[in-house]
């Protein structure tokens, strides 16, 4: 697989503050990442440090093979970090056109690319003429324009109304199928399930989890179940190995399962001990229980 | 080179506040010229400066270079705020994540700084050039030609006082605080000179020594002031007895002072961004 990003113990520190300890990583092409954190995880200052706009303390980062400058691998990667940055009194064309020398690509795709994030009809207008929604498009906008290796976004849906959000997370989702490399820096865990399959996990700017999102969803789900005998219910699981911890959380018990299994297995097991279920429902622990339980200060 | 630059001008060209200063300023330099016009008139007695020789080769290169020197403030602002912007819009975070470097962020400033200064330069050769052709007393193309020294010395003047204002606009962030700050260096400059003079090196030449390495005191020596060498002043002073010995010219040591600090502003600039989080 080829890397397009690398973190080797990448270390930053802000006076006696460490943003990020230690953090290594790697970025490969064609998977779309998730770097989930809360607020003041070090995020952002990771980001800054691969982006040349952070110093780093200790470690190192490659972009591609190592064989290139940062700045110069930089040009082939659209980011957008916290907010979109641009000469407010020139108009979006003009500033599209900025980043074109900037990173040394044709200035031709512009008007592609305002189509891609329907601000076409706007070109013209000044960059401060515009709404927040419509400056994040630009700014999606203006880092696909050198159709880059890899897309970083950092908080691409921050401080957007709800039509903004699902604008963006529609473009998103475009660029991702088209087999672009995402990044995603965000607190909001719907967004990165909805779109990435990767997930990188900090906290106070340790590594907590780097993988996959379904390796992270490691159990194998759990049962919320409700019965006329709970307590002969709750004997006959307990019995069983392929069950693990049991709970009774107000009128339904949890079963954590140990193995595979269905739901119409478990009540076919239960009916012929018989048991009559009122209630069964088999479920994943979604992506937010599982950062919650990670992040779960200890 | 021609990118850093194009880049550059890209961000100036749809600035209005920075257009409506540059032009000003180019519109005073031509002003100049109107310092020709001015007569006065007493009883008898008719007054015209232009008749005073100020528009005569070479003394007009002096004079030109002299006045128009003062209205580089013009220009200071446009190169203050083109740096300060960038912090304000935090354009400068993006165009470094948009793969500019920031060394080749500092070399684009400077480049810039380089053709302002250029531009001046040609401008103010030209305007001197028609003025004394219209007005000076002498037209031998081997007089015409000559003292251009301070025509270089201008150029070198205003690079290194623009270079003064990024290396301010890069340090302070504030346009407005960077300019204050240019204010506040000269009062220290001043400050130091008048301390050394009268307090701790009295009597001596020591205090003029060290203030010849002060920045903006040897920007200002590059070129003298060119009233008391006129030729009316001149004799109205022997008259009363006293006698301008002064040398005029450009001197090397200055020349060379100048660029050292014009290399450290630069080089500053440089290290500042590259130390500072953005």
């Amino acid at each position: 697989m080829e890397n397009i990003l690398t973190i080797n113990n990448l270390t930053k520190k802000f006076g006696s503050l460490t943003a990020v300890d230690n953090l290594s990583f790697s970025i490969e092409k064609g998977n779309v990442y998730g770097i989930l954190g809360p607020n003041g995880s070090g995020k952002s200052t990771t980001l800054g440090i691969v982006l040349n706009v952070v110093n780093k303390t200790a470690g190192d980062f490659k972009w591609f093979d190592g064989n290139i400058d940062t700045h110069n691998a930089l040009k082939k990667v659209g980011a957008i970090i916290e907010r979109p940055n641009f000469y407010p009194y020139m108009t979006a064309v003009q500033n599209l056109q900025l980043v074109c020398k900037i990173k040394e690509v044709s200035e031709e795709k512009i008007s592609e690319k305002l189509e891609l994030v329907g601000l076409l009809d706007r070109k013209d207008s000044k960059f401060s003429t515009f709404s927040l929604g419509m400056k994040q498009r630009l700014a999606i906008a203006s880092a696909l324009l050198n159709d880059p290796e890899i897309l970083i976004l950092d908080e691409p849906t921050n401080g957007l109304d709800p039509q903004g959000i699902h604008q963006i997370r529609e473009i998103i989702k475009t660029i991702a199928s088209q087999g672009t490399t995402i990044l995603l820096a965000s607190h909001l865990l719907d967004e990165v399930e909805k779109v990435c399959t990767h997930v990188v996990i900090l906290r106070k700017g340790v590594s907590l989890y780097s993988g996959s999102v379904d390796g992270m969803v490691a159990s194998h789900g759990f049962l919320t179940m409700q019965s006329n005998n709970m307590d002969l219910l709750q004997n006959a699981l307990e019995g069983n190995s392929a069950f693990g911890t049991i709970k009774r959380e107000g009128e339904y018990l949890i079963v954590y399962l140990n193995q595979p299994m269905d739901a119409s297995e478990v009540n076919k097991l239960l009916f012929e001990k018989g048991i009559t279920l009122s209630h069964l429902v088999k479920r994943k622990e979604s992506l937010e229980e599982q950062f919650l339980e990670l992040t779960k200060q200890n | 080179m021609l990118r850093l630059l194009n880049i550059e001008l890209q961000k100036l060209r749809y600035n209005r506040a920075a257009k409506v200063i540059s032009i000003v300023y180019f519109i005073l330099i031509t002003f100049i010229a109107l310092i020709s016009s001015i007569e006065f008139n007493f009883g008898d007695f008719h007054f015209r400066v232009a008749d005073q020789g100020i528009f005569n080769f070479p003394y007009i290169w002096h004079f030109n270079t002299y006045m128009a020197a003062i209205l580089k403030l013009f220009l200071a602002i446009v190169i203050v705020s083109m740096m300060s912007n960038e912090y304000s819009y935090r354009t400068l975070k993006q165009n470094l994540i948009d793969g500019l470097s920031k060394r080749e962020f500092v070399l684009s400033k400077f480049l810039t700084v380089l053709l302002f200064a250029g531009i001046s330069t040609v401008f103010i050769f030209l305007v001197s050039l028609i003025l004394g052709l219209s007005f000076s007393d002498y037209n031998e193309i081997g007089i015409i030609f000559s003292d251009l020294e301070y025509i270089g010395a201008y150029f070198i003047k205003l690079v290194a006082f623009f270079s003064f204002c990024l290396f301010l606009g890069v340090f302070v962030k504030r346009s407005a605080f960077a300019l204050g700050f240019l204010i506040v260096w000269q009062v220290i400059e001043w400050l130091l000179y008048g301390l050394m003079k009268w307090q701790l090196f009295k009597d001596t030449e020591i205090a003029d020594k060290i203030s010849f390495f002060f920045p903006l005191n040897a920007m200002a020596n590059l070129i003298k002031e060119p009233l008391s060498r006129l030729g009316a002043i001149q004799s109205a002073a022997n008259q009363l007895g006293e006698n301008f010995n002064k040398d005029y010219g450009v001197s090397w040591l200055n020349l060379l002072i100048v660029l050292v600090w014009t290399a450290l502003f630069i080089y500053w600039s440089y290290v500042i961004l590259k130390k500072r989080d953005l």
